[in-house]
C-alpha cells in the first residue's frame, strides 16, 4: 500500500523537468497513477472552519480538491479563497475560474493571487449562464469564454507576461485544466471542440457527469483517433443521485447533465433509491476505469459528501492507494508503534 | 417577435452555407479590388458609411453583431457572438436535448447552427481555428474594411489547430 505526499506550497520552488506546475496532481497523472478528484461545494458562511469540515469528507480518497467558482450561478465563498484556506493545510487543490463574472483584468490578478497562495491547478471554464443561479438580474461578464481563457493563462505561465505584454516577476506555475460535456448536443463536434481546448493550453480535463458509458465510449474512440489522451489526462465526471425524483431535476435545471430514462427507471424502481444510487455511481466508475485513455475521476456529490469516500472504497478505484491528507502522517505513526 | 423573423433568416443562411462562403469569398475578393480607391478617399473617411453598410447587409443574412472581428468564414457562416455566453471557439456545456441554448431555451444553439453549416462549406476546417477573444475597443467598426487592410498589409491571422 502506498501513501501519497503533501502538496508543496512553494511558488517559487523549482520545477521537475517537463513539469508545469510544483502540484502533486500533476505528477501524479504523469507518473501513469489513476487520479481522483473532488468538487467542494464552497459554504455560503464566512467561516473557514465549516471549508475545513468539507474538506475532511475527501480525507484519504481524493489527490485534488476542486473549489468551484459560483457554480450554478450560485452566490458561495469564492474558489480562490477556498483554495487559499486549503492548501495552508497542504491539500492540493484546483482553482475553478469562470468567465461569467469576471473579466480578464480581474481573471489574471486572480490567478497570480491564487499561485501565490499554493494553488497548483486551475480549471478554465466558461460558466452557467446567470439565468440558472440565484441571481438571475446579474452582468453577464463573459468578457472571454474557455478557450481564450486557456490561451490566456498559458501565455502567463510560458511568456511570463500578463496579456497586454507587460513582464511578470514570477509567473504563476499552474498545470492547466479544462471541462468537457461529452453528453450533450452536438455529439459529434465534441471531441474536436476537447481537441481545440488542449491546442489552447489544456493539460487535465474534467468533464461533465457520466450516467452514460456507451456515450462515453463513443466520445473516447474518436478521442484516442484524434490522439487527445496522450495530450492531456481526462478525468471523467461522476457522482451518486439522491433519489429519482432529484435526478429529474437535475436533468431539467442544472445546464448540461444527461441523465438517461433507463438510470431514473432504475432509481424509481428501487427500495432505498439512495443506496442505489450510490450503486449506480460505483458500477460507473468501475467501467469508465477500464476505458483506455481515461486517467481519473472527478467526484461530483452535491450534497452527498459524506457518501464520497465510500463510493470510492467500494470501487476499489484507488486499488488500495491512500492519497495524502493532514492527519495522515500523524495515522502512520500511530499504526508504526 | 423581430428576435424570431431574425433567427430565421440566419438559420436559413447557415443552411445555404456553402452558397454564401463563395458569395462572401467573390464579395471579399471585390473589397479587396477596391482597396486603392479605399486608400485615396482615406479610411477614416470610408469607416462610417462602409461600417453603416455592413451593419444592413450582414445584420439582414446573418444577423450579426458587429463585434470589430467578423469570423463568418471560420464559424459557419453563423455569428458566433448571438451566443449569450459569446462562445467564439464551439459550444458550451449547456447544449440542451434538442440542440437548444441553455440560456435561451426557444433559440437553436448557435453553435449547433455553426456545426451544421461548416459541414456544408469548402472550407469548413476552419471552423477548428482558435478565435482570439474579442477587442471590444473594435465594437460597432466595419471589420471588412480592416480584413481589406490585413489582406494588404497581410499580417497574420488565427492559430491553427493541427
Ligand atoms: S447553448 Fe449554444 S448558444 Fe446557448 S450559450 Fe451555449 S454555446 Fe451559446
Amino acid at each position: 500500500m502506498s501513501a501519497g505526499e503533501r502538496d508543496v506550497q512553494d511558488p517559487t520552488r523549482a520545477l521537475k523537468p517537463g513539469h508545469s506546475s510544483a502540484g502533486h496532481l500533476e505528477a501524479l497523472l504523469r507518473s501513469g497513477e489513476f487520479a481522483v478528484t473532488a468538487e467542494l461545494s464552497p459554504p455560503d458562511s464566512s467561516d473557514p472552519e465549516e471549508v475545513f469540515r468539507r474538506a475532511r469528507f475527501f480525507d484519504g480518497c481524493v489527490d485534488a480538491i476542486n473549489a468551484t467558482d459560483g457554480s450554478g450561478a450560485n452566490c458561495h465563498m469564492s474558489s480562490v479563497a477556498v483554495c487559499a484556506l486549503l492548501t495552508r493545510l497542504g491539500y492540493s487543490t484546483v482553482m475553478q475560474v469562470s468567465c461569467r463574472d469576471r473579466n480578464r483584468i480581474a481573471i489574471q490578478g486572480d490567478v497570480l493571487g491564487g499561485a501565490a497562495m499554493g494553488v497548483a491547478n486551475v480549471l478554465c471554464l466558461t460558466g452557467d449562464g446567470v439565468q440558472a443561479g440565484d441571481h438571475p438580474q446579474a452582468m453577464p461578464v463573459f468578457d472571454l469564454e474557455s478557450i481564450s481563457l486557456l490561451q490566456l493563462l498559458r501565455g502567463m505561465r510560458d511568456e511570463a507576461r500578463f496579456q497586454s505584454g507587460r513582464k511578470l516577476m514570477l509567473p504563476p506555475r499552474v498545470f492547466l485544466g479544462a471541462a468537457e460535456n461529452p453528453f450533450a448536443p452536438p455529439l459529434e463536434y465534441r471531441p474536436q471542440r476537447l481537441a481545440k481546448k488542449i491546442a489552447a493550453g489544456a493539460q487535465f480535463i474534467q468533464t461533465q457527469y457520466c450516467y452514460d458509458i456507451e456515450r462515453l465510449k463513443t466520445f473516447m474512440t474518436v478521442a484516442r483517433d484524434l490522439g487527445l489522451p496522450g495530450c492531456a489526462f481526462i478525468l471523467v465526471g461522476v457522482g451518486p443521485l439522491a433519489s429519482a425524483r432529484a435526478a429529474e431535476w437535475i436533468r431539467t435545471h442544472v445546464p448540461g447533465v444527461y441523465i438517461p430514462d433507463a438510470v431514473i427507471a432504475r432509481l424509481a424502481g428501487s427500495q432505498d433509491q439512495k443506496r442505489e444510487g450510490r450503486q449506480i455511481c460505483i458500477e460507473i466508475i468501475q467501467h469508465i476505469r477500464e476505458i483506455e485513455g481515461v486517467s481519473g475521476i472527478h467526484v461530483m456529490a452535491y450534497r452527498q459528501e459524506e457518501a464520497v469516500a465510500e463510493i470510492i472504497q467500494q470501487s476499489n478505484v484507488l486499488r488500495g492507494r491512500v492519497p495524502w491528507y493532514p492527519g495522515l502522517d500523524a495515522a502512520r505513526a500511530g499504526t508504526e508503534d | 417577435m423581430s428576435d424570431i423573423r431574425w433567427f430565421h433568416v440566419r438559420r436559413w443562411t447557415a443552411r445555404h452555407a456553402r452558397f454564401f462562403e463563395f458569395i462572401y469569398a467573390a464579395f471579399e475578393h471585390a473589397l479587396v479590388m477596391m482597396h486603392p480607391l479605399f486608400q485615396r478617399l482615406g479610411y477614416a473617411r470610408m469607416e462610417r458609411p462602409v461600417a453603416a453598410a455592413e451593419r444592413i447587409i450582414k445584420g439582414f443574412l446573418f444577423d450579426t453583431q458587429m463585434c470589430g472581428s467578423c469570423t463568418l468564414g471560420a464559424t459557419g457562416m453563423v455569428c458566433p457572438m448571438n451566443c449569450p455566453k459569446r462562445m467564439r471557439n464551439g459550444p458550451c456545456g449547456g447544449v440542451r436535448p434538442g440542440g437548444f441554448c441553455e440560456v435561451k431555451p426557444e433559440m437553436p444553439c448557435v453553435w449547433v447552427d455553426a456545426f451544421n453549416g461548416s459541414r456544408l462549406m469548402r472550407h469548413g476546417e476552419r471552423i477548428r481555428d482558435i478565435q482570439a477573444p474579442v477587442d471590444h475597443r473594435l465594437k460597432h467598426s466595419s471589420s471588412w474594411l480592416r480584413e481589406v487592410r490585413r489582406i494588404k498589409g497581410s499580417k497574420p491571422g488565427g492559430s491553427r489547430v493541427p
